[in-house]
């Protein structure tokens, strides 16, 4: 399969990547040869076959509503890039 | 004292014979001169070792020691250990100080066990050889020109030139059983579910399975008592009654043929064209050694499993965008230091946070989860899996465990496939399609192959069959002394 660039550059923004154009131009080449062989899989006859997207069937479980977490905030916010008053530093994002 | 089981270890901690902090310091004395070459570790804090070590002297002199109580564990850098810099070999987590344990590093820490340091690992575990690592590649204690493996490869040379009594691995394709292998250790990924994935950093969330590493089937079988067990925390931890690994290795077994009825399958596609003649003839002989114990020999298929490489690299890569979205400089982890707006931020701080090889597989993945491909591709690859689980059902109405190589070839040369990901991916042939159907599998040293490499011979299990595997393990391992042997120049 041969992807474009502009596949690529989609997709790393979807992923919220930056690459430069020489970076999109190695990775068109890679996953396409990546997506070669994942190819195999298509020629395979799948109807019926439920989808598994786990190894054991079991089904979730289920807690009591109740608060199991403490409260760490000051722990948490010690390894956070930046914050102010206990609030996370962003950007600003509304004008 | 460095080749002693873990078991003759507890014994000499309980009888005084040495305390915990000599232990310790024996072993943080053999990193400090021999890491600098291998780069198996990627963090040591003696402090906070030697202080486990201390606490766990004064329990052992207070008569409550159990197995591990005082013997020095390193774990793997993707399990979080509160108060431990904890990498998951990415600069993304460079100074990440974990606030909290995970369900392992307590289980750890409870039975009195020293966390001797954080073991290098492939970034985010993706990779096979151990040079994804943001903090350098690790090298093969038996040659350092070549590749440990991966994705815990830190932990597999650590165990092989005796840098610590045991150590942690998780096991994702292969991630445990691959380095095992090209290192010439023992390491066991227990059934999917079996140990918590609590606090243990996100890959593959329906495939990542935590394992115990160690010199022999007896160590992983004690390691294993610490490790397995329901976490309601994880929400795909199975609720099952406590076992003890070790029960089938205590039995008394009679005469020279303790796996007198035992019905090994042999998978024709793991012995076909792509296995190097070296490892072949390793492999085969083990099988040999298998049939004196007792066992016969049984030919199966598993038709499908040529499929798991190609299921693997659209499942793996589709949870990890997922897992790794998270990531974003916002709450921990690496900020990018210059940026506009939000979005740039983002941006720049995964790009710049994030090795080649962890933005290609988020690369894959969130292609084949985007709108137009999902069906195609995510849907497809989850049908594919479970005619691969069903082939390994099949196949075990017909023989007891299943054996083959662990890895096509020994380890190569470092920088040998750095330029091609699809090669680099075909070294997990053999792993895969274990994880994809949650079983049990473990690998073993069986021999050496060329350049005098170790081979692995591994051994798949039925669901929950690790005291089994493990016993059929340990009976090989009381024939054989492949397991025992040392490579050169690690100054014992």
């Amino acid at each position: 399969m041969s992807l474009t660039n502009a596949d690529v550059r989609k997709v790393a923004r979807l992923a919220r990547l930056a690459m430069s154009e020489a970076e999109i131009e190695t990775a068109r080449a890679q996953l396409s040869g990546i997506f070669d062989l994942i190819a195999e899989m298509q020629a395979v006859d799948t109807a019926g076959i439920e989808p598994m997207s786990h190894a054991q069937d079991v089904s979730q479980r289920l807690r009591e509503d109740v608060i199991t977490e403490t409260n760490q905030r000051e722990a948490f916010q010690a390894i956070a890039p930046q914050v102010e008053r206990g609030l996370y530093l962003v950007p600003q994002v509304i004008e | 004292m460095l080749n002693s089981s873990l078991t003759k270890l507890g014994a000499s901690l309980r009888a005084k014979q040495i305390s915990s902090v000599e232990l310790t310091q024996l072993y943080l004395d053999r990193i400090a001169r021999l890491n600098p070459q291998l780069n198996a570790f990627i963090t040591v804090n003696p402090e906070m070792s030697l202080a486990q070590a201390r606490e766990a002297d004064a329990r052992i002199a207070a008569g409550k020691a159990e197995a591990l109580t005082g013997i020095p564990i390193a774990q793997k850098d993707i399990f979080c250990a509160k108060g431990w810099r904890t990498t998951c070999g990415s600069k993304m987590l460079h100074n990440f100080v974990s606030p909290y344990d995970a369900h392992l590093i307590a289980q750890f820490n409870k039975s009195g066990a020293v966390n001797l340091g954080k073991t290098n690992m492939d970034e985010f575990a993706m990779g096979s050889s151990n040079e994804t690592s943001h903090y350098g590649p690790v090298k093969n204690p038996w040659d350092i020109s070549r590749v440990p493996g991966g994705s815990s490869g830190g932990t597999a040379a650590a165990v092989a030139a005796r840098l610590c009594a045991a150590a942690t691995g998780t096991d994702t394709g292969g991630s445990i059983r691959q380095p095992a292998a090209l290192c010439g250790i023992s390491g066991l990924k227990p059934t999917y579910g079996v140990c918590s994935r609590y606090g243990m950093v996100a890959f593959a969330s329906s495939l990542d399975q935590a394992g115990p590493m160690g010199r022999n089937a007896e160590d992983l079988a004690l390691l294993l008592n610490t490790m397995a067990g329901f976490d309601e925390r994880d929400s795909t931890s199975l609720q099952r009654d406590k076992e003890d690994y070790a029960r089938e290795l205590n039995k008394q077994v009679g005469g020279d043929k303790p796996l007198a009825g035992l019905r090994i399958g042999l998978p024709k596609e793991f012995f076909a064209e792509g296995m190097g003649s070296d490892v072949a003839q390793a492999v085969e002989a083990a099988i040999a050694e298998y049939r004196k114990l007792g066992a016969t020999v049984v030919d199966i298929s598993l038709p499908n499993s040529r499929l798991s490489v190609p299921v693997y690299y659209v499942l793996a890569p589709a949870e990890a965008s997922s897992n790794l979205s998270r990531f974003d400089g916002v709450r921990y982890g690496y900020r990018a230091t210059e940026y506009g707006d939000l979005t740039e931020m983002y941006e720049k701080s995964r790009a710049q946070g994030f090795g080649a090889e962890v933005k290609r597989r988020i690369m894959i993945g969130t292609y084949v989860l985007s709108h137009g491909y999902y069906d195609a591709y995510y849907i497809q690859a989850q049908k594919i899996r479970r005619l691969i689980a069903q082939d390994f059902t099949e196949a075990f109405k017909q023989c007891d465990i299943i054996m083959g190589p662990t890895s096509p070839s020994t380890a190569f040369k470092l920088g040998e496939k750095g330029d091609d990901p699809v090669q680099m991916y075909l070294s997990d042939i053999y792993t895969i399609a274990v994880n994809l159907a949650g079983l049990p599998g473990m690998s073993i040293p069986c021999g050496f192959g060329a350049n005098n490499m170790p081979v692995g011979l591994q051994i798949i299990g039925n669901y929950f069959a690790e005291a089994q595997m493990l016993n059929v393990a340990h009976q090989y391992q009381q024939a054989t002394d492949h397991h025992d042997r040392v490579p050169q120049n690690i100054g014992l």
